[in-house]
């Protein structure tokens, strides 16, 4: 058993309520939420024993899960931390999303996959003091040592005179203990409820229509709006005539906008503060009066084209002039000295994150206040800008966090909460503002275009000597200057240039890894194809070298986990055993601290690849919910098979060329694999996320694949035309 | 705008709405049933799903007006109290991420199951096509549909 200090993160949890009266939440509005057959259930009274945990007097048990929700479960994933070391029956748990509150809880962000990583000390104290102190309020009771006592499912126990008090009985006077300085952790052997299958807390109420989503929010009195935002990038307005659009039915009124805060934020990523907000009463008036607007455009900033990019791209990976971000030993020495070279380059398109909820946001904004409620993934962040933006205090504007229908990066960028913040200050109504699809799709904020040019250096014996690798994107490099190969090869350089753009561009599920990822791996395999080497076994004796005598200091991995991940899903697949018919890719990488090896089998039916089945390990420490990281993990790699595949979009004269899923291509049924089968590494390290690592790879192991069944090398995403 | 008397969920709604309002603005903004979702409003993504007379439509496209005497059935009339087998099958395979499409996958296997009771594996993915899920849970969708298929006798 561990013992921790509790001052740790103190801020963060120990809230505990003698502060505010004893934690009595009396008068509690409990049962006007809840259908009468659970009445017979429900506690009298609530008493919070901290931040996270509130006890009824029946032993009910609310947790409140502090992060974003955006579909990466932590709503049930971080709740189960604290239900596992407080020791209660996860029958007897709800689970409530926290509002925003950064005096109770830290770092209330969903993205890098860093909830579950950055949550997991914190959550266990949270749970292991409030057991603590509900221990001590048994002890007193009883008048015996703590020592003598144990828990299991909620029940305080004194064995030796039999006496048992469950949790329920004991939180009054617990939520009176002071905070223990330190408390005890659980040992992982010991876990019952982590590295469980644990289903989805918001499960039922998903299946049964419930409203969650920022979408499905409601005030009454509140008002519907909409934006228009500049066609292309560049263009900005010249003109509107809104006449016929205010005459018509359930119209309010039509604004011109200005969101720009004063001092922008990396979260106000956004390439159209000035827009035209239509105001109405229902959603389907407001989008046919947004129809019914005559507006002119003018060029503010060049308009850029797809052609135009890639064009630059190209000169960018020819010219000599770039930041070299890292360089070990000689790498034109190596090559002037290598018995082969292998080159490739490699594209990857802008994406859109297309969230199946597109865009939207509640905001009531009065003199003194704003209340704001929908789908964020940074809403500290945003509510930082809105206090920018109305003058206010962010003392006085609060921010409910409703459940995401996606989130993939998009909503980090929280643009929308600040236009419906200044739409409702206009009106002096509530309002919900939302994005049709085609308003969400062209906004921008896309992943970045981006190109890699490797080389590769083998000398006689077929060892890689030599490692070149020069990014460009527009706008970015894609580039991670201290990521595997580095630290295996003793010359090695990485070298980035940058192109200036228009185009608004953010991070999209595991930025820059989810190109990059692909790209390196479908390289390997080419050099290992040309240093007739397994590409497992290839990749294996780079570990080997980093391992026993890395080259460089700051390499980003530990190559004994990486290793660890392809040994695994090199055994589970039975790798080396061909079967007729059936064509294998392998890929593995590590991002956001979490190692995955996958291997894609696909088969040809008439000659078009069909994946049959996506082999994966996982290396990712503790396993919190098993059930919610299988499925993370199976979303990860459809979503990184879908978007190699079939997704681009594309600018022309800075307009981008897909509004909508009819010419936006996202993978469908049909296109995903049959069979998903994951295997974890059981190592007790302290865990670390799942959001993205498992997307990734899985390019590169569908590129060699295909390259198996088909005998090409697939260098531009989307592959679809080329298959 | 015009009066519209509709069957949704067995029960007689009138709606004053302009009759080129799609039904999912109806559902929505009218009638307060939000479980229907809007995901692309040209039925592309099926995020909006519902039955007319048991057959799956894609209530961002259909308006009001052409509804008549045909009985409208969305998630929330679905089953009596959320037991509809493919609601059970979501729940028992843990289907969703983010949830938001999860509404009109369940509706158009529920129309599937309706005709077909017991597809394959090929035909439960053509007629699956249609509806989008931007978290990938496709492989979960097909184990549920295919579970709750078992369960018709």
């Amino acid at each position: 058993m561990s013992i921790i200090k509790t001052q740790y993160n103190r801020r963060s949890f120990l809230q505990v309520s003698a502060a505010s009266g004893g934690g009595l939440l009396l008068g509690f509005n409990w049962l006007t939420s809840c259908t009468s057959s659970q009445m017979a259930d429900v506690p009298k009274e609530w008493f919070d024993i901290n931040a996270f945990i509130k006890i009824g007097d029946n032993g009910s048990v609310t947790i409140y899960s502090p992060n974003p929700e955006i579909g990466q479960n932590v709503k049930t994933a971080m709740p189960l931390i604290v239900a596992e070391e407080l020791d209660v029956d996860w029958k007897n748990v709800t689970v409530e999303q926290a509002d925003l509150n950064t005096v109770k809880y830290e770092r209330q962000l969903a993205g890098g996959s860093q909830s579950i990583r950055h949550g997991w000390n914190g959550l266990r104290m949270a749970g292991a003091t409030a057991r603590r102190m509900l221990m001590e309020a048994a002890a007193k009771r009883w008048q015996v040592s703590i020592d003598e006592l144990t828990t299991t499912n909620g029940v305080v126990i004194h064995e030796a005179k039999g006496n048992k008090l469950n949790y329920g009985e004991l939180a009054f006077d617990a939520a009176t203990v002071a905070v223990p300085e330190e408390v005890e952790l659980k040992d992982a052997k010991d876990f019952k409820l982590i590295g469980q299958k644990i289903k989805n807390v918001d499960g039922k109420k998903i299946t049964n229509g419930t409203p969650l989503f920022g979408l499905d929010y409601k005030k009454e009195g509140m008002l519907i709006a909409m934006v228009v935002h500049p066609p292309a990038f560049g263009l900005k307005l010249k003109s509107l005539d809104d006449s016929k659009a205010k005459a018509m039915s359930g119209i309010k009124d039509v604004l011109l906008i200005n969101t720009a805060p004063k001092e922008k934020q990396w979260s106000d990523t956004n390439a159209f503060p000035d827009l035209v907000a239509v105001v109405g009463e229902s959603t389907w008036q407001v989008m046919k009066a947004k129809k019914a607007l005559t507006i002119e455009w003018e060029e503010d900033t060049p308009l850029e084209n797809s052609e135009d990019h890639e064009r630059k791209m190209n000169e960018a990976l020819l010219s000599k002039e770039g930041n070299v971000a890292r360089q070990d030993g000689n790498t034109a020495n190596a090559f002037k000295k290598a018995a082969k070279v292998i080159e490739s380059v490699y594209s990857g398109p802008f994406l859109a994150h297309n969230t199946m909820e597109p865009m939207n946001f509640f905001a009531d904004v009065k003199a003194d206040k704003a209340e704001l409620a929908g789908p964020i993934q940074t809403p500290e962040f945003l509510r930082k800008s809105t206090a920018d933006l109305l003058g206010l205090s962010e003392d006085n504007i609060s921010i409910q966090m409703t459940r995401m229908g996606g989130g993939f990066g998009r909503r980090l960028y929280g643009h929308f909460g600040l236009e419906a913040t200044v739409i409702s200050q206009k009106m002096q109504t509530p309002v919900k503002l939302i994005y049709a699809r085609e308003d969400d799709m062209t906004q921008g904020t896309y992943r970045p275009a981006t190109k890699i040019k490797y080389r590769a250096a083998l000398d006689d014996n077929n060892n890689l000597i030599g490692f070149e690798a020069k990014g460009t994107g527009v706008p970015g490099s894609p580039l991670f200057p201290n990521r595997f190969p580095a630290g295996a090869v003793d010359n090695y350089t990485a070298e980035s240039v940058k192109i200036d753009t228009n185009i608004s561009t953010g991070a999209w599920r595991a930025p820059r890894s989810n190109f990059t990822a692909g790209v390196e791996q479908s390289f390997l395999d080419e050099v290992a194809e040309a240093a007739g080497k397994d590409p497992i076994d290839f990749r294996l004796e780079l570990f080997d070298r980093a391992i026993s005598n890395p080259v460089g200091e700051k390499n980003d991995y530990d190559p004994e986990r990486y290793a660890g991940v392809l040994k695994l899903i090199k055994e589970k697949s039975n790798w080396g055993a061909d079967t007729p018919g059936v064509f294998r890719g392998v890929s593995a990488y590590y991002c956001h601290n979490s190692y995955v090896a996958q291997i894609v089998d696909l088969v040809l039916e008439n000659g078009k690849p069909k994946l049959k089945k996506v082999w994966c390990a996982v290396d990712c420490g503790i396993v919190v919910n098993k059930e919610g990281a299988l499925n993370q993990i199976e979303g990860g790699i459809i979503d990184g098979i879908g978007h190699a595949m079939y997704s681009a979009m594309s600018i022309k004269d800075g307009k981008p060329e897909a509004h909508n899923f009819d010419k936006y291509r996202l993978i469908r049924h049909k296109e995903a694999p049959l069979e998903i089968e994951t295997f974890f590494v059981e190592n007790g390290i302290d865990p670390t996320g799942l959001g993205e690592p498992s997307l990734p790879p899985v390019i590169g192991a569908l590129a060699n694949a295909l390259y198996q069944a088909l005998g090409k090398r697939f260098y531009t995403q989307p592959f679809v035309d080329q298959v | 705008m015009a009066s519209y008397t509709i069957s949704v969920n067995g029960k007689s709604q009138q709606v004053n709405v302009d009759s080129d309002t799609p039904l999912l603005w109806v559902l929505r903004d009218t009638l307060d049933l939000v479980g229907t979702k809007f995901g692309c409003g040209i039925a592309q993504c099926g995020a909006c799903t519902v039955h007319l007379d048991g057959d799956a439509i894609r209530s961002c496209s259909f308006p009001v007006s052409a509804i008549g005497e045909k009985k409208v059935t969305t998630i929330e009339g679905l089953s009596a109290s959320n037991d509809h087998p493919l609601q059970q099958a979501w729940q028992e395979h843990d289907v969703p991420q983010c949830g938001y499409c999860q509404a009109g996958q369940i509706m158009n296997a529920a129309s599937l199951l309706n005709k077909n009771p017991h597809p394959s594996d090929d035909e439960i993915a053509n007629a699956m096509h249609g509806n989008i899920c931007r978290c990938g849970t496709y492989v979960r969708i097909k184990a549920a549909i295919k579970s709750a298929a078992e369960k018709n006798s």
